[in-house]
């Protein structure tokens, strides 16, 4: 908003985080509790987003190097694992919990030297949280006959895990704490462009003390995630990607005995009413759609703002955009960081065509991006309609399309016409009003006067095509049981 | 030439100001902190820190020579580290105005601020009120810091709040009027943002927060919400009014983030003494603590700094 400057410029001096961190030339599979070069000799790179230099090389897990870790979790299964009181289980995952918070910030700098996210989010959000969730899954391991009364807590068996580039450590900590807790053994697979925390979780995995073969960890891509899910001696999946591999997990595990999570893509409306507190509101929306460079499956992407107080959100959200640092993810001070791989940055590019194309305008801070790396700018389209690809489809970036209505039933009606129900935000002075909205949203999980909160205790997942089955929370836990629901 | 914020008519119902959500307000404050000053951006907003502090004596002991001397120490901070500022202004209590307009002469930088309205309480009549805020401004004081009535805000009586503050401000002549909400006994972020309401749409031509005579005193998310207040009245008059924080602040890089939020509320406009200050004694020493540290590569100890 300033007009007229009287004073100099005050900008942040830059201020980055230091990346001496160990980073290991190439990283083999982990399995059985030792590091195991892929079968097939094959090592693909990773690199940082920010600047395209290569960090690290890791294996290409092949069908044979899964079926070596799945034979191993099966071996931790019935030898130790399985048959072990939940209390000593407790201990184990108590340590990894102690660990991780020892080692916090080195895995924060990799966490952003690997996916370009801030080291802000890393820092304050992914790692204290992963962290808690092992804590909060510890707690449980020695109580889950109180957790599920009258029911016998027995565990699944090989759980196999593959999980997304967005929260690389964070979803490992997510998708390993409950199945741990609950006495499976694991075989995880982290997304081929962001391997290397969950790697460094294999070290401090290996650090605790815990029995060989409990948790495998097998780096590749697509074909290594099918290779776990499709293992006929995997007996339960879990998830978390976008809904079209997860259409085709569904179809491949049809007709096999497996319990099945599967956590996809989602096309959030956020929802500001005319009574709301505006500056907070718009905070959130910003959180809803910028945390992350907008890679979170839960971002509020669909904003929907009651028609009287359209104009004064506008001025405020483009105010607010105007401020956000974009830029070094290293950098202490950046709010937006780099675009997770040059396949995501095209097609959030081909998006932002679409929205132009299809007579939307286009709001994007001034702002000087990097020459190197993945870059996009906060991005918001007005003038929207609810039929466009920008407001129907997940873009998974830094772009948000900005809807008005008029009437309550109006914006509920819009706010479900999408065939994904992984959450939603409703803001709203009015208590009465604020569960009259979100209790009418078809989505898992819907926040009221804010967005984009995570708690271990909270369960978490969607309705439709966002997927099925809890993860956080009692929800979480009794997806790795067979409980006799 | 009346210069400044004037009251204004505007039609606003004061029951109507707008919401504001506690948590949400927290957060975003929580953010700034989050900010990392450094080198020569830290440097830069030190010297800044500096140039806005009112250098505050405001105690029942306070005598003629301590005016003079915090009146010295305003324009001479730390005269072994070349090219400080002075400080925005002095603030003391009425009966001293006249000491400080001698100490400082006529043509100081250093602007002199005197609380009035019987501060900290502010109980007494409006008729006493206004008299003393008169004989400050016809003693030399460039500024009166005054009080509300908060006795009368938190009963509702909005009308009368808004008139007190109008009455003063015209009791002010030419002297800018900065109105303390004292926000530490409004209990709620909505009456914070109300009395801001209040104060500016009443000619107030800084908002401040606290007296510094109570426990609770400025803290970022108080001050953010009566920034927010400045922010929206700016975006529908065009009008600028300042904002003062003041107890509570005694640390460089507190001050610092304050300055963050600053800028990315209001902007870079704001962030000269005519629009922001912080009220404060003691943070003058820590900063020029900072300042010397980062000048010679270590600290020097406490004595080597002047109290005053």
């Amino acid at each position: 908003m300033a007009k007229k400057k009287s004073s100099p410029d005050w900008e942040y001096a830059s201020a980055p985080e230091t990346t001496a961190v160990n980073i290991a030339k190439r990283y083999d599979h982990f399995i059985n509790g030792k590091w195991i070069t892929p079968s097939n000799k094959k090592y693909f790179a990773t690199t940082s987003p920010s600047t395209g230099r290569k960090l690290s090389e890791v294996a290409e897990g092949s069908k044979k190097d899964v079926d070596t870790a799945v034979k191993a979790a099966r071996a931790a299964y019935n030898g130790v694992w399985g048959k072990m009181s939940g209390r000593e289980r407790g201990k184990y995952i108590y340590r990894i919990a102690r660990l991780i918070q020892e080692r916090a910030r080195e895995f924060a700098i990799i966490e952003t030297m690997d996916g370009g996210k801030p080291i802000r989010e890393s820092r304050d959000i992914d790692i204290p949280l992963a962290a808690n969730h092992f804590f909060y899954n510890a707690g449980w391991a020695d109580k889950l006959e109180y957790a599920f009364p009258n029911m016998p807590a027995k565990s699944l068996g090989v759980a196999g895990q593959v999980i997304p580039w967005n929260f690389p450590f964070l979803m490992a900590a997510w998708k390993i704490a409950p199945a741990l807790a609950t006495g499976n053994t694991v075989v995880l697979k982290p997304a081929e462009t962001t391997p290397l925390t969950a790697l460094k979780l294999a070290e401090v995995i290996a650090d605790a003390g815990l029995p060989d073969g409990v948790v495998n960890i097998v780096t590749g891509a697509g074909e290594t995630g099918a290779a776990i899910v499709n293992h006929p001696d995997v007996d339960k999946v879990a998830f978390t990607g976008s809904t079209g591999v997860g259409k085709l997990i569904q179809e491949s595990v049809a007709g096999a005995d497996k319990k099945v999570t599967l956590e996809l893509g989602g096309k959030a409306a956020n929802i500001i009413l005319e009574d709301a507190p505006i500056d907070q509101a718009v905070e959130g929306v910003v959180n809803g759609i910028y945390f992350n460079q907008g890679h979170v499956c839960c971002a509020g992407s669909r904003l929907f703002v009651q028609e009287n107080i359209y104009d004064e959100v506008m001025w405020k959200l483009k105010q607010r955009m105007d401020t956000l640092v974009i830029g070094d993810p290293l950098d202490k001070n950046t709010d937006v960081g780099a675009i997770n791989s040059k396949e995501q940055l095209r097609t959030i590019k081909r998006y932002i065509k679409e929205g132009v194309k299809g007579g939307a305008d286009i709001y994007q801070p001034e702002c000087d991006l990097p020459t190197k790396g993945n870059w996009c700018p906060p991005t918001v389209f007005t003038n929207v309609a609810q039929s466009s690809i920008i407001a129907k489809e997940e873009i998974f970036g830094p772009v948000l399309a900005v809807q008005t209505f008029r009437t309550v039933s109006e914006v509920i009606e819009k706010a479900n016409n999408t065939p994904y129900g992984l959450s939603a935000g409703v803001w709203c002075d009015k208590g009465s009003r604020l569960f009259q909205v979100t209790g009418a949203l078809d989505a898992g999980v819907v926040w009221g006067n804010t967005f984009n909160k995570f708690d271990p205790t909270s369960p978490f997942g969607g309705f439709k095509e966002s997927g099925y089955g809890r993860e956080g929370g009692l929800h979480g836990l009794g997806a790795y049981l067979d409980l006799p629901l | 030439m009346k210069t400044g914020n004037r009251a204004c008519v505007t039609g606003d119902d004061f029951r109507n100001s707008p919401p504001v959500d506690h948590v949400g307000i927290v957060e975003r404050a929580e953010r700034f902190t989050t900010r990392s000053i450094k080198s020569i951006t830290k440097r830069a907003g030190l010297n800044m820190v500096l140039n806005m502090i009112d250098l505050t004596t405001l105690e029942g002991a306070d005598t003629p020579n301590k005016v003079r001397q915090l009146c010295y120490k305003a324009e001479h901070l730390h005269d072994s580290i070349l090219g400080l500022p002075s400080t925005a202004a002095v603030c003391v209590f009425p009966p001293f105005v006249k000491t400080a307009r001698e100490a400082l002469g006529d043509n100081s930088l250093v602007k002199i601020a005197s609380v009035a309205t019987y501060f900290p309480s502010g109980h007494t009549t409006l008729k006493s009120k206004l008299e003393e805020t008169r004989r400050a401004v016809s003693d030399g004081a460039d500024e009166i810091d005054m009080v509300i009535s908060r006795g009368r805000f938190l009963s509702g009586d909005y009308n009368y709040v808004f008139d007190e503050i109008a009455a003063v401000k015209e009791a002010c002549g030419d002297a800018r009027l900065k109105v303390i909400l004292e926000t530490g006994e409004l209990a709620t972020l909505d009456n914070v943002r109300r009395a801001s309401d209040i104060a500016i749409h009443a000619g107030g031509d800084f908002i401040k927060t606290s007296t510094g005579k109570i426990a609770s005193a400025a803290t970022i998310p108080i001050t953010l919400v009566m920034l927010l207040a400045i922010r929206d009245h700016y975006a529908k008059t065009g009008k600028m009014v300042g904002m003062k924080p003041a107890g509570g602040i005694s640390k460089s890089k507190l001050a610092l983030h304050y300055l963050v939020m600053v800028k990315e509320t209001l902007g870079e406009q704001w962030l000269t003494n005519e629009w922001f200050r912080f009220g404060a004694s003691s943070l003058a020493n820590d900063v020029l603590m900072q300042v010397a540290k980062l000048e010679s590569g270590h600290y020097q100890a406490a004595h080597y700094f002047s109290k005053d």
